[in-house]
């Protein structure tokens, strides 16, 4: 592993008027790690993940990510331009429903390509096998690659999303709910291939989830928010086996035990 | 003349044609950019060729002689009502031969005849955003256009291929104009997009219903989207024109009969005449020729 950090957030606030969406969030993000925000609803873990993935501008605070030239660039004092290219080749992100981050009136093959074509890939055959390789990496039978998303079920649409965003080797992955409306059975599974994907792959993430069992699997490190602030972080297993928040240990006890 | 007293020149008031000019100077200036202008109501419903009637009116003088094609023909309805709107309205010179015709109003063709200099054409054009039915929201493809972001573009080009086997998209085919701006060359059929590649005409776009105003200037590159190993082509015929023997050039089916029997005619009807006065004929006319020899 890399002793530099790849993502370095320092004090990031944001403000809906007078309501806090986050404060003064912190932290540093290195190579091949995952992080999790975790937290009930309203406690401002997608407004934070927004304002980490440049999807709504920060009240206060900056972000800095180092481009793959190893220089930190802080992502608001980019042109919109290179934001936009950095977020379609060295960033993805998973929307919590695949609809909002796949184009659905086009066929699979296409959706995995389409990052291929925006960094100017001109080749049909390469793309389509780029395309067919990706697929049979997230478990989607290949015959299946000229379909729409809308014929797909709900975890097949999942994983293409995933397929269509890591098809140009993103370094830094985001992921909104990754598995949010799938049922149990699929969720493991999804888990599964993205955890076997973050480790092939290298990747960092930032997963921001509700499900403590999500975070568990998936990451290394973890954050816990409520009400907009940080109020504990450490590594998975010591938050969730030794929480020493109260509101932690409440989260934590919550978990239904079957 | 005297119950047109109140019509100025070329039926838009003086500001309006010059509202209108400087969207055309602006496009012409950003070859393929799309300017929004303040389009008007024209007497003829939107679809008709609002647009390029405006541009039209815009730029033409008591001294040009002005063509309407629909479709390659002179004689549609839509070629004749518009020709028959500027005589009225402008007093200008008419003309159905491309060569004598200063400004050139098309509705979906270009002359198969090449254009030269100090000649404009001007398309009439209903969406012109090549990137409307990929992404429906005007505020994103804008930006799109602003950052050079084309890739989805050849999503749709990929669709084609996907789904057919090849680039089936045959009009509205589109292409880059002086390696920028992606534009929709209108629904030409892609037969005439290499027409307008470094054409000696200035080519103007009127978009009503849609308020932009679009340009390609004279000896600007226009090259159509593809990929390297789908290369753009376009359509051939296998057959010659039933009436002139053209080879080469856009051919309309038409329908004889209901037994299936049917015929291929130049889409391009002054050329098709000019044909035949110079002696060409098809095998639809060589049998009531030899008649009446």
């Amino acid at each position: 592993m890399n002793d530099t950090p790849l993502f370095k957030v320092s004090g990031v606030s944001k403000f809906y008027g007078q309501r806090i969406g986050c404060k003064d969030v912190s932290f540093d993000l290195w190579p091949g790690e995952v992080l999790a925000i975790v937290g009930e609803s309203g406690s401002g873990k997608t407004t934070l993940l927004n304002c980490l993935s440049t999807r709504l501008t920060p009240t206060a605070g900056s972000v800095e990510y180092r481009m793959r030239d190893g220089q930190f660039r802080d992502l608001y004092h980019m042109s919109e331009a290179e934001r936009r290219f950095l977020m379609r080749t060295d960033w993805g992100f998973v929307h919590q429903n695949p609809a909002d981050g796949l184009r659905m009136t086009v066929s699979a093959g296409a959706n995995v390509g389409e990052r291929l074509m925006a960094i100017g890939d001109r080749h049909y055959g390469n793309i389509r096998a780029t395309a067919t390789d990706w697929l049979s990496r997230v478990e989607i039978s290949t015959d299946r690659i000229d379909d729409q998303p809308r014929a797909f079920s709900g975890g097949m649409r999942q994983r293409l999303q995933i397929a269509r965003n890591l098809v140009t080797g993103p370094r830094l992955v985001f992921m909104d709910e990754p598995t949010g409306g799938l049922d149990v059975s699929v969720q493991a599974r999804l888990l599964d291939l993205v955890r076997g994907l973050v480790n092939d792959l290298g990747l960092s993430a930032i997963v921001v989830t509700h499900d403590l069992a999500v975070a568990r699997l998936l990451s290394h490190r973890m954050m816990v928010m409520k009400d907009g602030y940080v109020i504990e972080q450490g590594l998975t297993d010591r938050v969730l086996d030794d929480p020493r928040e109260p509101y932690t240990q409440l989260l934590v006890s919550s978990i239904l035990q079957v | 003349m005297t119950e047109l007293a109140s019509y100025n020149f070329a039926y838009l008031d003086e500001q309006t044609k010059r509202m209108i000019r400087r969207a055309i100077l602006k496009a012409i200036a950003i070859p393929g950019y799309q300017v929004p202008f303040a389009s008007r109501e024209m007497p003829m419903p939107y679809g008709w060729g609002t647009g390029g009637v405006q541009v039209t009116a815009a730029i033409i003088g008591p001294d040009d002689v002005l063509k309407v094609i629909d479709q390659g023909a002179d004689d549609t309805t839509n070629a004749v009502s518009i020709r028959a709107f500027f005589q009225k309205v402008a007093d200008v010179a008419v003309t159905t031969h491309t060569a004598d015709a200063t400004i050139i109003q098309t509705r979906h063709r270009i002359p198969e005849q090449k254009l030269s200099e100090g000649q404009v054409l001007v398309y009439q054009v209903p969406i012109p955003e090549p990137l409307r039915f990929l992404e429906p929201r005007e505020t994103e493809t804008r930006k799109m256009h602003a950052l050079e972001e084309y890739g989805l573009m050849h999503v749709k080009l990929y669709e084609d291929i996907a789904r057919h086997g090849r680039i089936s998209t045959t009009y509205a085919y589109p292409v880059k104009v002086a390696g920028r701006y992606v534009m929709d060359p209108s629904p030409t059929p892609k037969f005439d997009n290499p027409k307008m590649h470094m054409s000696e005409a200035l080519q103007l776009f009127g978009a009503g219903r849609e308020k932009r105003i679009y340009a390609v200037p004279p000896h600007t590159e226009v090259v159509s989207l593809d990929f390297e190993d789908h290369p753009f082509e376009i359509q051939r015929f296998e057959q010659n024109c039933a009436l002139c023997a053209a080879h080469g050039v856009y051919l309309d089916e038409v329908v004889l009969d209901d037994k299936g029997g049917r015929i291929f005619v130049c889409s391009d009807t002054d050329n098709c005449e000019d044909r035949r006065e110079h002696g060409h004929s098809g095998e639809m006319l060589a049998p009531s020729k030899e008649a009446a020899e």
